[in-house]
């Protein structure tokens, strides 16, 4: 402290004196804040109660996982590599085929859900409710469903996810369809086109790039979606995954977990390239035009 | 007579130019029908071999919607106006049990949400390329981060139950594993994109790694770093209800057994509470988290 112009306690406790809020918050918020703290630890607490998390259990637990840890290596495919790669295939056709279902018939429901479509405020507020009330529901209770609906197998699969996604994808084609730019509508409207043709040549055009990107994106996840509906009975490497670790064939079930990791990265490095041309190629052709 | 030739040259070279801007034109045009093409053929053969490695078939499903419209309809139960109430009764015989079990999913999210978070947090730092000298900690800590949001939450369910015993533990755990790993990412993206100069104050002040983290980086990064723990807590709320499938705790167990039971009335009763739960969840998150980030913003805007 052989600074001039060091600051003294004497000045620190001078500023303090004459603007308390500056050096500390009020007593109020900082007692808001403690309670806050002290609700959280509370809730935390109780929840860890709640679910049994007792040291004992945990420590055996870990114990016992570290035994299976042990067990997976080294991962083998037990001879029934081929069949993983069919379980695998089918598991990307479900999704594939499931993203498709739910783009197509997302699209109308979108039309509907926009609000420059239908302008009528019920209507409009009703079926964006509707669209967040599916969300609610997972794939795997659809999945569930379906298979006590049309059987096991695959094709229970590509129901579950086309029935999971078709709301929020709804939603998504609803919200872009608001978005787009006016003019282009008013001027293909001022040059004579009925409302069909005013979709078909000014909205269209501006929300397929975009719909082309939600829905690739939808194809990503519903690939880790479409592994574990099989443990329901709903197609795909889910459904070996499952039966491996029923029956402890541990180094099996870490191939399969492995296989997972590679295909789901595979996919989600393609799907991304595809989804930077689209937008690349969107905003290429927008400042061109 | 020298002028017509001019003009008449200079038509030429005008016929020429056009030429070659249509021969132009054609060109892309046919290259661009060429790849519209390709990417039509290889579409479809997506479709067909999905189509059949899912054994889609056409009769099927015109069989099977009609079979799936009388599984919803059947869910339904009987009221009528009279009885009303003794209706609704019966059809939410179960509702005491049923909200607790709903708490208990609530619960499951929570918890998974604040460990995974706690997980993500120490995972983050060395996963930010801007925090870290060692390209080896920022590598393994990246591929931690990826195995734990790859893996599907469900499948790490599975494993711990048999580990750890039925009961919502596993199914926190399975949660909290999966949440460590998108947070983890999540935080770090954030911490990529702070401010520098806080970070370097610290360094030049004497501090060590530790204290540029919790001194220079977490204050600025917090907001953020709450509005995606939000954003995740109403995502796991979600991935919670299905953990009882496998037997990890939750509304789904009650469900699992309602669908395999054809307990119908029940299955819509579970799925409207269901239903009901995430739509609350998700609206007092999103209203939570536009005022978390409502001040931040007025403070960071001038005036």
């Amino acid at each position: 402290m052989t600074h001039a112009s060091a600051i003294s306690p004497d000045d620190i406790a001078r500023l303090r004196a004459h603007h308390p809020d500056v050096l500390a918050a009020p007593l109020a918020t900082r007692l808001r804040t403690w309670g806050m703290w002290l609700l959280f630890l509370a809730a935390f607490g109780w929840g860890l109660w709640w679910i049994d998390a007792s040291p004992v259990r945990i420590w055996n637990g870990l114990s016992k996982l570290g035994f299976l840890i042990g067990l997976m290596f080294p991962p083998s495919d037990g001879g029934a590599f081929w069949d993983y790669v069919t379980g695998m295939v089918e598991t990307l056709g479900m999704a594939f085929l499931g993203t498709l279902l739910a783009a197509a018939v997302a699209l109308p429901l979108g039309i509907l859900g926009a609000k420059n479509v239908v302008p009528n405020w019920l209507f409009h507020f009703s079926l964006r409710r509707v669209f967040d009330g599916f969300r609610g529901i997972d794939s795997l209770v659809w999945a569930l469903i379906f298979v006590s609906a049309v059987g096991l197998g695959p094709f229970a699969g590509v129901l579950a996810i086309a029935m999971s996604d078709v709301m929020v994808l709804a939603k998504l084609y609803a919200e872009s369809i608001e978005n787009v730019d006016g003019k282009q509508v008013e001027g293909v409207r001022s040059a004579g086109a009925n409302s069909v043709q005013t979709f078909s040549l000014a909205v269209f055009p501006q929300i397929f790039p975009v719909m082309l990107s939600h829905v690739l994106y939808f194809f990503e996840s519903n690939v880790r979606s479409a592994t574990i509906l099989g443990i329901v009975g709903a197609g795909g490497i889910g459904l070996q995954l499952s039966d491996r670790i029923r029956i402890n064939n541990w180094d099996e079930a870490l191939f399969i977990i492995l296989m997972i990791l590679v295909t789901v990265a595979l996919i989600d490095s393609a799907s991304k390239q595809i989804r930077m041309r689209l937008i690349n190629g969107g905003t290429a052709a927008k400042t061109s035009a | 007579m020298t002028m017509l030739a001019n003009g008449s040259a200079a038509a030429g070279v005008a016929d020429i130019r056009l030429n070659s801007f249509a021969e132009e034109y054609r060109r892309q045009q046919r290259t661009k029908r060429l790849w519209t093409l390709l990417f039509g053929a290889l579409f479809a053969a997506a479709c067909i071999g999905s189509a059949i490695v899912s054994e889609v078939d056409v009769g099927k499903l015109l069989t099977g919607l009609p079979k799936s419209w009388n599984y919803i309809y059947g869910t339904l139960p009987r009221i009528r106006l009279e009885t009303f109430g003794a209706d609704m009764a019966e059809w939410y015989w179960g509702i005491n049990y049923w909200l607790r079990l709903l708490l208990e999913t609530v619960l499951m999210g929570f918890l998974g949400t604040v460990l995974g978070a706690i997980v993500g947090l120490a995972l983050c730092f060395p996963a930010s390329r801007n925090l870290v000298e060692s390209r080896l900690a920022y590598f393994i800590s990246r591929r931690f981060l990826e195995f734990f949001r790859t893996v599907p939450g469900l499948v790490f369910a599975l494993i711990f139950v048999i580990a750890f015993g039925l009961g919502p533990l596993p199914g926190v755990l399975a949660l909290a594993i999966h949440t460590a790993g998108s947070l983890g990412k999540l935080f770090a993206e954030v911490n990529e994109n702070i401010d520098p100069r806080p970070v370097e104050g610290v360094r030049a002040a004497g501090g060590n790694w530790l204290m540029c983290m919790s001194l220079g980086v977490i204050p600025q990064a917090l907001p953020n770093y709450a509005s995606y723990a939000l954003l995740r807590f109403e995502i796991n709320v979600h991935s919670a209800t299905v953990m009882g499938v496998v037997g990890a705790g939750g509304i789904g167990q009650e469900l699992y057994v309602a669908i395999r039971q054809f307990e119908y009335s029940d299955i819509s009763a579970i799925l409207l509470l269901l239903i009901a739960l995430v739509s609350i969840i998700d609206l007092s998150c999103e209203a939570i988290r536009h005022r978390m980030i409502g001040p931040e913003l007025q403070k960071a805007m001038p005036s």
